[in-house]
């Protein structure tokens, strides 16, 4: 008998702890937000058209970047406020310290990339980053994001390995198509 | 002598009724139940939890969620917080102080069991 009570103590023990790891996720994720996002790279992909060594071709791409994560933003608080859900504390520190790194990589990148005139590589390297940086944060964060930042990552190695002249498409399925799918689907089943 | 004690939900056994002892590390039957144990750690992990989050998590119907959640209310174990998202009623749900001394005390007990055991 002793060693099952022992046995069922380490069992209780586990089911805590599982339970624990599966509740500390960040769910303020924007569905409705991604959509936004969605559509503001569309609209970049038609203005910028396909890469081109410009400051205006990246000019488009970089304002719409700010514009989109500002968006961004603003959808999670807005979620956070309407699902009374936190926006501070150890589950969102843990989702935004898993998602930063890599962003902070593709904007360094961006800088050597553009000092070097490898304009055309850009979308793959901000696909992958920005891949990147959504599956880390996606490991806390509810289910469909990690698929998202595994769809953005393989888009941004096919991207590399396409002609240069295709980088705008990959920026339209990517950044526009893969947000506004993957958000409806956060959007319907996730609460907005 | 060999059997298990079995919660009325009919959940797995846990421990043996024998070891509900009384005293300082006594086991507190109200958290030991599995889906109240459920919420009262998903609580602990997350500043507060929706009802229908709670349900996905706990992968449970709406009403055993309901009944466990209401006995751990009446304990004050967990606070309920009714408001609308639109027309549509939301209850939001958080451990209170004491609920949070309840699976401290609980986790102490499980871990004593384990080192008695070693």
């Amino acid at each position: 008998m002793m060693p099952r009570l022992h046995e069922h103590a380490a069992e209780n023990l586990q089911f805590i702890r599982e339970t624990m790891a599966r509740a500390a996720n960040f769910t303020a994720v924007p569905g409705l937000g991604g959509v936004a996002m969605g559509v503001l790279a569309l609209a970049a992909t038609i203005v910028a058209g396909p890469p081109r060594a410009t400051s205006a071709w990246l000019g488009v791409w970089l304002a719409t970047a700010g514009l989109a994560a500002a968006t961004g933003f603003i959808a999670i608080l807005w979620k956070a406020r309407r699902h009374h859900l936190p926006i501070r504390g150890p589950v969102v520190r843990r989702f935004a310290l898993a998602l930063v790194p890599a962003l902070v990589v593709g904007i360094v990148l961006t800088a050597v990339f553009v000092r070097h005139g490898l304009f055309a590589q850009l979308p793959g390297c901000w696909l992958l980053c920005y891949g990147a940086a959504i599956s880390s944060g996606g490991a806390f964060s509810v289910r469909p994001v990690p698929f998202m930042g595994a769809a953005f990552m393989v888009l941004g190695a096919l991207a590399f390995v396409a002609p240069t002249e295709w980088g705008h498409f990959f920026m339209a399925v990517g950044f526009g198509a893969l947000h506004i799918s993957f958000g409806i689907v956060i959007a319907r089943n996730y609460g907005g | 002598m060999g059997k298990t004690a079995r919660n009325p939900a009919g959940h797995s056994p846990v421990v043996p009724k024998t070891t509900v002892a009384k005293g300082p590390l006594a086991l507190d039957r109200l958290i030991h139940e599995r889906l109240r144990l459920g919420i009262v750690s998903a609580l602990a992990a997350n500043e507060r939890l929706t009802f229908n989050e709670l349900k996905r998590l706990l992968q449970t119907t709406d009403g055993n969620l309901s009944v466990h959640a209401r006995k751990l209310e009446e304990a004050n174990y967990v606070a309920c917080e009714k408001t609308f998202a639109g027309r549509v009623p939301r209850s939001v749900y958080r451990l209170t102080a004491s609920g949070r001394r309840a699976l401290d005390k609980y986790l102490a007990h499980m871990e004593a069991i384990i080192q008695a055991m070693k």
